[in-house]
């Protein structure tokens, strides 16, 4: 017994010192693209008005960034330096084309709630910036994990954001009425000013979150 | 050797290095994109047919079949044949008789193009709904077009009714402001959300204006 959770102990602390294993947590929240590297803010602030498209939109662009990564950590030694952005964008723009066919796929009215921003996937600075910054330098299976972490820290802002300006904005999660009916709606935060309001507020709960455990 | 006379010889080989890179990047991305094309055209185009549908049985009370039609000046309307668009669509009963049409009209909101489906009864010579098919209006407001109850109610019918000579309709439907109501032509706009609910009215009187004259005069060939 004793042994076995001594095992299972050595385990744990050897996955958290795993290089493997910081490449996907410092997505998550040391270098979360959204609250702490800013990037991509143009979908950030644009489709996260109910968290439902918040949510598609986080998912679509961890699929793409993921693809990308492997293939471009997969090619890069076929390609040459100096066409090597313009190939980024190739195939990132692909796997962007595949995501607006398998939504459509999906379901006909989420493609139409995220309209044109599934296609603006293709500018997302966070999906270049991983693709030149780590996955043409890396190995394919660490580019796998950075590209995992960073996907799923970057829906996962995105969830954070959706989430407060549906609740506020319109009363619901999910599309399901969490507050009586006589709630009165904050409009405003549904509207493009709202997502500046609640990206400001969620970097200001993280910054003091982040200076407290830096005191302490 | 000078070093001029090295970079002459080394220019030619390396443009090659680059021109069969992207070319074969660029081909291999071309058939991710056209397998998955191909893989996922018959589900979108049932998607598609399918939310069609149930727009067309929303606004055409009591359809529980429906075909498409597309009208010509010589002949009048007649049923689609493949790789063709439609105009209108025919809703039909249960007993397979001709319960209503419902017709695709568009114009400019507040935001964007607005696209609306809307149904119409030849019987009752009304409008009787419609469902927005695209629409890009601020959420919150420019959107109670889709969910304001009362504003809703202006299309319980909808007068569109035949001037008694000749082949125009006898009043123009128009958006007046939200309280004026008084023909049973006439849509009750709504307070903050102006434009969009002015749009709608404006795309009905536009489109009923050319379609439902044309609907009347054929309405034998509408029928199955």
């Amino acid at each position: 017994m004793d042994q076995n959770s001594n095992t299972n102990d050595n385990f744990w602390k050897r996955l958290e010192n795993s290089p493997s294993t910081n490449e996907f947590l410092k997505g998550l929240w040391k270098d979360n693209p959204v609250f702490v590297q800013v990037l991509g803010m143009c979908p950030v602030l644009a489709v996260t008005n109910t968290a439902a498209n918040a949510l598609a939109m986080g998912l679509a662009t961890a699929f793409v960034l993921f693809m990308s990564n492997t293939l471009v950590a997969a090619v890069k030694n076929y390609i040459p330096k100096q066409v090597r952005i313009a190939s980024y964008i190739l195939i990132i723009a692909t796997f962007v084309t595949i995501t607006d066919y398998a939504i459509q796929a999906i379901s006909v009215s989420l493609h139409k709630s995220l309209g044109a921003f599934i296609s603006l996937i293709v500018v997302n600075c966070l999906i270049l910036s991983r693709a030149e910054a780590f996955a043409s330098k890396n190995t394919v299976g660490r580019s796998m994990l950075d590209a995992l972490g960073m996907g799923v820290g970057f829906a996962f802002a995105l969830l954070c954001l959706g989430a407060v300006r549906e609740i506020l904005g319109n009363g619901s999660f999910f599309g399901m009425m969490i507050f009586p009916d006589n709630f009165q709606s904050w409009i405003i935060m549904i509207l493009p000013a709202g997502g500046f309001f609640s990206l400001a507020l969620w970097l200001f709960l993280i910054n003091i979150f982040q200076q407290r455990k830096q005191k302490a | 050797m000078s070093k001029a006379t090295q970079n002459t010889n080394a220019a030619p080989q390396g443009s090659n290095k680059l021109l069969i890179s992207m070319v074969s990047l660029g081909a291999l991305c071309a058939l991710l994109i056209a397998f998955t094309y191909e893989g996922t055209k018959p589900r979108i185009e049932k998607l598609k047919a399918e939310a069609l549908e149930q727009a067309i049985f929303q606004v055409i009370p009591g359809a529980v079949t429906t075909s498409a039609f597309i009208y010509e000046e010589a002949t009048g309307f007649r049923q689609i044949t493949e790789g063709e668009t439609a105009t209108i669509f025919a809703g039909y009963g249960e007993d397979g008789k001709l319960s209503g049409l419902a017709i695709e009209a568009a114009g400019q909101g507040y935001a964007d193009i607005i696209k609306i489906l809307y149904g119409y009864i030849p019987e009752q010579e009304a409008v009787v709904g419609f469902y927005v098919l695209e629409t890009k209006e601020t959420p919150g407001l420019g959107d109670k077009i889709e969910k304001d109850e009362n504003f809703l109610a202006n299309f319980d019918a909808l007068d569109v009714k035949i001037a008694t000579q000749g082949d125009t309709l006898a009043n123009t439907v128009v958006t007046v402001k939200n309280g004026e109501k008084q023909s049973p032509w006439e849509i009750d706009g709504i307070t903050g959300a102006t434009i969009s609910s002015r749009a709608i009215g404006d795309m009905l009187g536009i489109s009923t204006k050319e379609w439902i004259p044309l609907i009347q005069k054929n309405l034998e060939q509408l029928k199955k």
